[in-house]
């Protein structure tokens, strides 16, 4: 995996020059430590840092086609590339490298922007057309990769990391109150959007093209679409399994692809168990597996952990996750993800892939994607619940379901009815595209009560949910409710907080890079086809998940509880000699980010302070606003300088004419 | 102990400890349930609290929605409970 980022001039040429390039690609430098490579030309400036995984000596980048008029750099991979080769070659096009990214290229030139219809991976990539004077950017179906841009009337500036751009514009970024809003509703931005004014992401499965003359396009090249309801075809659960494992297993094999060693992480759960168990069954007997045990033992699932490393025989590193380094890398990780968090959960991610690379592997598997994908989360099965109740909110028997779904917070008996309450927010709109996830956002929202005032009339009368609404597929009202519902987690929390601020961006904090089984679109694909039905099975979740690995996982795995993936809050922040949470809370600096209300933050330190058994609202809100101020620290008080003295490009191409 | 005087200490708590200060929109018959200002965790927090400064101790059946609904709901459950009390 690596770093891309440039400058194209708009109109009129301004010298770009290399050190800007240089800048760029230092600020990515732990996406890619190995190898640096530049382009340079009147109207534009590429750089790429490398994470070489495939053809190790010779897939240096910036990559270029025959006749050097298209030029490339890329983040990620194409795991159909040598069959997407073999095609290109007997159409005549001539390789110097062994890469995908050289592939991507060929592609682009047979089919132009349909060439992302074939490929099959992870991907941010940029492609430089000379004759055209055009730059062609794009980004993988589910956002596993990242890529934002600033445009300006004069410079189009674009990176992997919003931290590229604000290391080479003059103007220091500031918070977006609309971006907030989204934040503090979704946990995420709105495909697209960020916290900084006027910085952007592509959305997932979207491509931008911009020429010199300023000419924008961005559009999406596929859609995350489900059947509608009435158009599902009842086909036999055997065949429905059968058909899912040979994809998964297929999803496995050519993500294994690579010319250095692949790794995978065990949690102990379903998902991350089954990989595990495919890789080592069918395709590598020597696999290395890393997990995570937790001090705090409400959080530890290392017992499941070592239960399959006993069961499948893999070689097992396991990292301590210590509340007092999950707040000391805490800054990190805000640094690295570049969004406010409302859980401390991304921190002993990165602890692991910290271990991962000190034990000298670059690319693990990671069974992200398997939940939105197969419907396992706890909010599918509380939409199916509530749904049912809405037929008849009045009974005292449906509401009880939901003890079955959360026993551990239903457990005092004296709660139910303010558990029964906090659950029938929305019961009486079940038509409503949002029923699935009101609860969750109206609960979300309570924490905008903490903004300030001049922040809160910054937002004026914008509304997160209300901009979502317009942005829906034309057909949604016509698809089934959990349909619905992974729409609405895919788009938001899976892209937008799962795969950036706890995947890539965790990873690659530490230059590792994660792929994804669960997300190959052919898989996804297939899977919106099954009705819920088979999906949720009762209130049985991954239903056909668990059909798939039947054979391949122990009992106890395949069929116990499903805990959510969580890390100590409150007990992370607080006696710690590593985190200074006083300071990073302090009214001096809450005034200077001008997001927060200082009184209120105060009143909510006091409790915290006091109290070792915080509401869940309460460990969210000072996980939000800690986070919050530690990205203001990082981006806006001060500009980062980095030192470029000794940082060289490995390759420069320069074709300036007044060189 | 005046009628007035549990409903002022009782607001003070919501305030500072589920409303950060802002009372703008919390009124003596507000839903405390309803409107999200108190939840599941907020409720044992309230509980406790009039436990220690009123030194009683809440019954597992007096912990229903009709005596915690609302900041006026509470001060006619305490005062029932504590005149009982000192009766």
């Amino acid at each position: 995996m690596c770093g891309i980022s440039g400058i194209l001039n708009l109109k009129e040429n301004a010298p770009i020059s290399p050190d800007q390039l240089r800048v760029m690609s230092y600020a990515l430098k732990h996406r890619g430590p190995d190898e640096a490579g530049a382009y340079l030309d009147d109207y534009i400036g590429l750089a790429q840092s490398r994470l070489s995984i495939i053809d190790l000596s010779g897939g240096s980048q910036p990559i270029h086609n025959e006749e050097n008029s298209l030029w490339i750099i890329f983040n990620g991979e194409i795991f159909n590339y040598p069959e997407l080769r073999e095609e290109l070659i007997k159409l005549g096009h001539k390789f110097y490298t062994n890469t995908d990214t050289e592939v991507i290229l060929h592609l682009y030139e047979e089919k132009n922007e349909k060439c992302l219809d074939y490929l099959n991976g992870q991907f941010a990539f940029a492609i430089w057309n000379i004759k055209k004077k055009e730059l062609f950017l794009a980004r993988d179906r589910v956002g596993i990769l990242p890529l934002f841009f600033k445009l300006e009337s004069n410079k189009f500036y674009f990176a992997s990391e919003l931290k590229a751009i604000f290391a080479v514009t003059d103007e220091s970024p500031k918070f977006d109150p609309v971006g907030f809003e989204q934040i503090f509703t979704f946990w995420t931005n709105l495909p697209g959007d960020t916290p900084f004014k006027d910085y952007k992401e592509i959305p997932p499965a979207h491509f931008l093209k911009i020429n010199f003359e300023g000419k924008f396009i961005l559009k999406p090249y596929w859609q995350l679409q489900f059947k509608k309801e009435n158009d599902l075809k009842d086909f036999p659960v055997s065949e429905i399994n059968d058909r899912a494992s040979e994809l998964l297993t297929d999803a496995v094999r050519i993500r294994l692809r690579a010319d250095v060693p692949v790794g995978s992480y065990l949690s102990g759960g379903l998902d991350s168990s089954g990989l595990t168990a495919i890789v080592k069954k069918k395709f590598n007997n020597e696999l290395r597996t890393f997990g995570i045990s937790f001090e705090e033992e409400a959080f530890d699932e290392s017992s499941f952990q070592k239960l399959m490393v006993n069961y499948l025989q893999t070689n097992h590193s396991e990292v301590y996750a210590k509340n007092s380094d999950i707040g000391k890398y805490f800054s990190d990780i805000i640094y690295f993800g570049e969004r406010p968090v409302f859980r401390t959960a991304p921190a002993p991610l990165y602890l692991l892939s910290k271990k991962v690379r000190e034990e000298n592997f670059k690319v693990v598997l990671t069974g992200e994607g398997a939940d939105e994908i197969f419907g396992g989360y706890n909010i599918f099965k509380e939409a199916k619940i509530r749904k049912f109740w809405s037929n008849n909110p009045d009974s005292k028997l449906r509401s009880k379901l939901l003890k079955k779904l959360y026993p551990y917070i239903f457990k005092d008996k004296r709660l139910f009815n303010t558990l029964e309450a906090f659950f029938k927010v929305g019961i009486d709109e079940p038509d409503n595209p949002f029923f699935s996830h009101i609860v969750r956002w109206t609960n979300n929202s309570k924490l905008k009560n903490f903004f300030s005032d001049e922040f809160k009339d910054q937002i004026k009368d914008y509304n997160a949910v209300d901009e979502f609404l317009l942005k829906l597929p034309d057909d949604f009202d016509s698809w089934e409710t959990l349909s619905k519902a992974q729409y609405l987690e895919i788009t938001t929390f899976m892209s937008g907080y799962l795969l950036s601020s706890q995947g890539d961006r965790m990873a690659m904090g530490n230059s590792v890079e994660l792929r994804v089984p669960y997300l190959d679109h052919r898989l996804i694909e297939f899977m919106s086809t099954v009705p819920a039905k088979y999906k949720i099975f009762g209130l049985n979740e991954k239903y056909i998940l668990k059909k798939v690995f039947q054979d391949s996982l122990p009992k106890e795995v395949l069929y116990r509880a499903k805990n959510p993936y969580r890390a100590p809050i409150r007990n992370s922040f607080f006696d710690n000699n590593d985190f200074n949470t006083e300071d990073i809370l302090s009214e001096e600096k809450l005034i200077q980010s001008g997001v927060f209300n200082p009184s209120k933050v105060k009143l909510l330190l006091q409790k915290a302070k006091k109290s070792n058994s915080l509401s869940e609202l309460d460990n969210m809100a000072l996980a939000g606003i800690i986070s919050t101020q530690l990205l203001s620290e990082h981006f806006i008080a001060s500009k980062k300088n980095f030192n470029i003295d000794n940082y060289h490009f490995k390759i420069f191409f320069d074709n300036r004419t007044n060189n | 102990m005046s009628e007035q005087k549990y409903s002022d200490l009782i607001r003070s708590f919501i305030v500072d400890n589920f409303l950060f200060g802002d009372d703008s929109q919390l009124k003596n018959d507000t839903p405390l349930f309803e409107k999200g200002i108190v939840d599941s965790t907020g409720v044992l927090e309230l509980v406790s609290f009039i436990e220690e400064n009123y030194k009683i101790t809440i019954l597992d059946d007096e912990l229903v929605q009709d005596n915690f609904s609302s900041i006026n709901s509470i001060e006619k459950f305490l005062q029932n409970k504590l005149n009982h009390k000192n009766s």
